[in-house]
Formats: C-alpha cells, sequence, structure tokens
C-alpha cells in the first residue's frame, strides 16, 4: 500500500524495497554480473520433529568450503519470534540473511498491527521469500530451511519444509535436510513418536545428528575437544527453551556408553 | 486582481497553536514514572484495542495524546524509523534521542508548513542497558505539537490538562520506587485530571513497562489480570 510515495503497509522486506532499494540485497543481479561462480559455505544437518508439548529443532554447528572447513561454530537454528523457529540449509549467506529478515518481518509485523501472524502465516511469508531468491538458487545459492513453531490457535507444534521453488510442505512428524538430513531422517525414522517426552526427543535428535556426522562429511559431529555442541531448541506453549551444552553432552555421553564395542 | 488579506506570522502561529491545544486537551492524559526496575508508561483508556502506548524497539517506547490518527500514524512511522535503522546497522544502535528527534523535526516541519498542524504531544521513553558502556541511562522525551522537544528525569506527564498532575508528581514522586507503589502513584495521579474519571478502574488503564529484567524486547503490555495483581492484590 503507497500513499502519496510512502509505503503504509505492515510487511518489513516490502518497505525495504519500497523506500530503501539499496538496503535489499538481490543475489541474482550479482550473480549475472560475475562470470564465475563464488564458492560458498555448504554443508549440513538440521532437523525438525514433534513431540508432546510442541516441536524441537536442532542442527550440526558447522560450514564448509569445498573440502575445507569454512566454520567450525557456525548457528544454523535461529528464533524467529517467541513462539517460531527456522533452521536453515543451503548457501550460509543468503541463509542467514533470510532468517535475519523474517525475524525482524515478524517482529515489525507484530508492532505495526498490534498482534502476532498466525503459525501458517509466517511459514506462508518465509515461502514468498524462498521464491524471490529462486533465480539465484538456480545458479547455486540454494536456500531450503526448515520452518517450525507452536501454533498457539490450534494448540499444537508443527513443522514445515520447503524446496528451492518456496514450495511448501507441512510434515506431520519429523523431517531433517541438509547434506546429511537423508541419514537423519533414517535416524528419526526409528525413534519418533509425536507423543514422546521433551527428554527423549533431545536424546533422539542427539543420536540424530551424530548418525548423521558419521555418514556425512559435510556435517559436524560433536567436537567435545572444543567443547561445539550441536544447537538444540525446544518449543512449546511456554516459549523457546535453548537446551543446555551439559545436557547435550550428557546424552552425546549415554550414545557413545551404549555404542562402544571395547 | 484581488489581494488576499495579510496576516502577521504571529497571528498565524497563535491560531495554529491554540488550535492544537484545543485538540490535544480533549484527550486524556499519560503518565511515564521511572520505578527501580524500569520505566511504567500509564494511560487512561476505555479502548483495549486502540491503544495509546506502544513499542518502539528492543528499549524504546511510544506514548502519544490527542488525534488518535495522527499519533497512531506517528507511532508507526517511528517503529518503521527503528526496524530499518537496526536491520542496517545493529540493534543497539536505534537509539532513544535520534528518534525523539526525528519527530520533533517531523511535528516542527508539519506545523510550520501545514495549514493544519498536528494535535498531538508524545513521549519517547528509553531504558538504559549497563551491559553497554554508554547506554546505561534511562531517557524520556516529550515531544510537543509544534516540535519543541524536553527531557525528563524520574517523570514525565502528557496530555491536556497536565498541572495538577505534574505538581502531585513533584510532591509525591521518589527515585527507585518499586513497580507497584510507582503504579499506585501513578493512578493516583492520572485520577485528579479534570478531564478524567476520578473512580479510575482497573479496565481502563492502559499500562506497559519497559523492564530491565527482560532479555531482547523489553516492552511489555501488562494485561488487566497483571494490572489488577498488581493494584489490587
Amino acid at each position: 500500500m503507497l500513499v502519496r510515495g510512502r509505503y503504509l503497509g505492515s510487511s518489513f522486506s516490502e518497505l525495504l524495497e519500497l523506500e530503501h532499494p539499496q538496503l535489499r540485497i538481490s543475489w541474482s543481479d550479482a550473480l549475472a554480473k560475475s562470470q564465475q561462480f563464488p564458492e560458498v559455505p555448504h554443508g549440513t544437518t538440521v532437523l525438525a520433529a514433534k513431540y508432546a508439548d510442541g516441536v524441537l529443532v536442532a542442527g550440526d554447528r558447522l560450514a564448509t568450503e569445498g573440502y575445507r572447513v569454512a566454520s567450525r561454530d557456525v548457528q544454523k537454528v535461529y528464533n524467529t519470534d517467541s513462539h517460531s523457529l527456522i533452521a536453515i540449509a543451503g548457501a550460509a549467506g543468503p541463509c542467514i540473511e533470510m532468517a535475519r529478515l523474517l525475524g525482524i518481518e515478524l517482529e515489525h509485523y507484530e508492532k505495526i498491527e498490534g498482534e502476532t501472524l498466525e503459525l501458517e502465516g509466517k511459514a506462508n511469508k518465509l515461502s514468498q521469500m524462498i521464491r524471490q531468491n529462486l533465480p539465484a538458487a538456480m545458479q547455486g545459492l540454494v536456500v531450503v530451511p526448515l520452518f517450525a513453531g507452536y501454533d498457539k490457535s490450534r494448540k499444537t507444534g508443527r513443522l514445515w519444509k520447503f524446496d528451492i521453488t518456496g514450495g511448501r510442505y507441512e510434515e506431520a512428524e519429523y523431517q531433517a535436510t541438509g547434506s546429511g538430513g537423508l541419514y537423519a531422517n533414517e535416524s528419526l525414522k526409528k525413534s519418533h513418536r509425536n507423543d514422546m517426552t521433551r527428554d527423549d526427543a533431545v536424546k533422539m535428535a542427539v543420536q540424530a545428528l551424530t548418525d548423521a556426522a558419521d555418514e556425512d562429511r559435510g556435517t559436524g559431529g560433536i567436537d567435545l575437544m572444543r567443547g561445539i555442541f550441536p544447537t538444540l531448541n525446544v518449543c512449546s506453549e511456554t516459549g523457546i527453551e535453548t537446551v543446555d551444552a551439559a545436557e547435550v553432552e550428557r546424552c552425546y555421553r549415554e550414545i557413545l556408553d551404549a555404542g562402544s564395542r571395547s | 486582481m484581488s489581494m488576499p488579506f495579510y496576516v502577521s506570522p504571529e497571528q498565524v502561529m497563535q491560531d495554529k497553536a491554540e488550535y492544537a491545544r484545543k485538540g490535544i486537551a480533549r484527550g486524556r492524559s499519560i503518565i511515564i514514572l521511572e520505578y527501580d526496575l524500569g520505566i511504567a508508561l500509564m494511560a487512561e483508556n476505555p479502548s483495549v484495542s486502540l491503544s495509546k502506548i506502544g513499542e518502539i524497539y528492543d528499549r524504546v517506547a511510544f506514548a502519544g495524546v490527542g488525534k488518535f490518527s495522527e499519533f497512531d500514524q506517528l507511532r508507526k512511522v517511528g517503529v518503521r524509523y527503528a526496524d530499518v535503522k537496526g536491520y542496517a546497522y545493529s540493534r543497539e544502535d536505534v537509539r532513544g534521542k535520534a528518534l525523539a528527534n526525528a519527530y520533533s523535526q517531523t511535528m516542527g516541519d508539519a506545523f510550520t508548513r501545514e495549514m493544519k498542524p498536528l494535535e498531538v504531544e508524545l513521549v519517547v521513553a528509553e531504558i538504559g542497558d549497563t551491559r553497554f558502556v554508554g547506554h546505561e541511562e534511562n531517557s524520556i522525551y516529550k515531544v510537543q505539537f509544534d516540535g519543541s522537544i524536553s527531557d525528563h528525569k524520574g517523570f514525565c506527564v502528557i496530555g491536556g490538562e497536565t498541572e495538577d498532575l505534574q505538581s502531585n508528581l513533584e510532591a509525591n514522586y521518589e527515585s527507585g520506587l518499586p513497580l507497584g507503589d510507582a503504579m499506585k502513584l501513578g493512578r493516583s495521579t492520572l485520577q485528579l485530571a479534570s478531564n478524567g474519571d476520578d473512580q479510575l478502574e482497573v479496565k481502563n488503564l492502559e499500562v506497559a513497562i519497559l523492564d530491565s529484567q527482560r532479555t531482547g524486547r523489553k516492552f511489555h503490555r501488562l494485561s488487566a489480570e497483571e494490572v489488577r495483581g498488581i493494584l489490587e492484590p
């Protein structure tokens, strides 16, 4: 909505586009000008799964550039507001930017309108942002996140996966994505139940990420030497809780003890 | 050719100011009070959906009196200003002083250029954050219809008839009050307004706080139950 040349709507990304175009990044324009495709950090396992009180979202911490480690402690799970989260998979730069923009978008809407969007509305907004990125995705800058949260109107946890065209698919139980997503999915399939407790869900997620890191070189395992643990956030009616590193380490040591053959 | 009547600039300004003051005087007052752990903003407002107090950014809140459509538009302009600034720079770069100055410019411009001045008086309140050097202090800025800006320590009143309220706060306000006492003082002060209700019920109170104990977004709108729990335990 434009009145006398000023934007009067409640979307932050539209505001940027119409009134501050210099702050909008168009990856596809930048790529069209370059001859050679740049190497960008890739490689990931992120997952989201329902449990009795809501959803759990987890991700490893490794970013790779080709066969090289780009960063060992990158963050792939972001809280987009008090009851929703995004877990990013794909090219790190556009992914992180999109997670940040979605967070600002939701906060902006809430402040302008005085009420929060429905969870489905938030997922749909993300879908549009991914669709806008399609030209860049065709050139390699892929953004395929997971989005999850607690739906306050329906009193349940919900989660979505996306494809590069912005296609939005709601999942009934769990979903993992990224280069190690296949292995994590296989692992989740064995132990996941929608009515599982929070503690069981945390153990299951640590197991799935460990399995993915075992099979996929682009996924970071738990690094006891440096004290780097995957990010695990659980979201329920009361809000989002970050599972502390001590609990993740305890779960990991249980897995080690159970699997040790010596 | 007909000649327009000559009206002196003094007369024009005086008329505009009088017009704006009349519009503002119709509105009920708002009180902004510092308490030991934050800043409380209190308004008499029978409507639950048309709020006079709003969140601008992590540490910045807005309160406006006068014509609803005008101050609500200014609130939204403030949110857009803050979100764009925080996106382009960092969240800590969004400060109350810059926002209050921007409001002062906009309102001053409207006062001199437009036929009709804004019938609005507003407050920008910012809570300090002791984690950052140079960000420790609370600040409260009042911007008037003609763009004049002032800063306040402890408390601030906006609205039509503020003298009685102001003198009551001057006599009874102490720094470092806990939230409950600050809100009780706020309610008893609002009841003094000649255009307000002298038996102010909880359901007609709009209260929001900037709470230093919160992380991230410090703004919190108190529900009617929360207000009742504090004022009528």
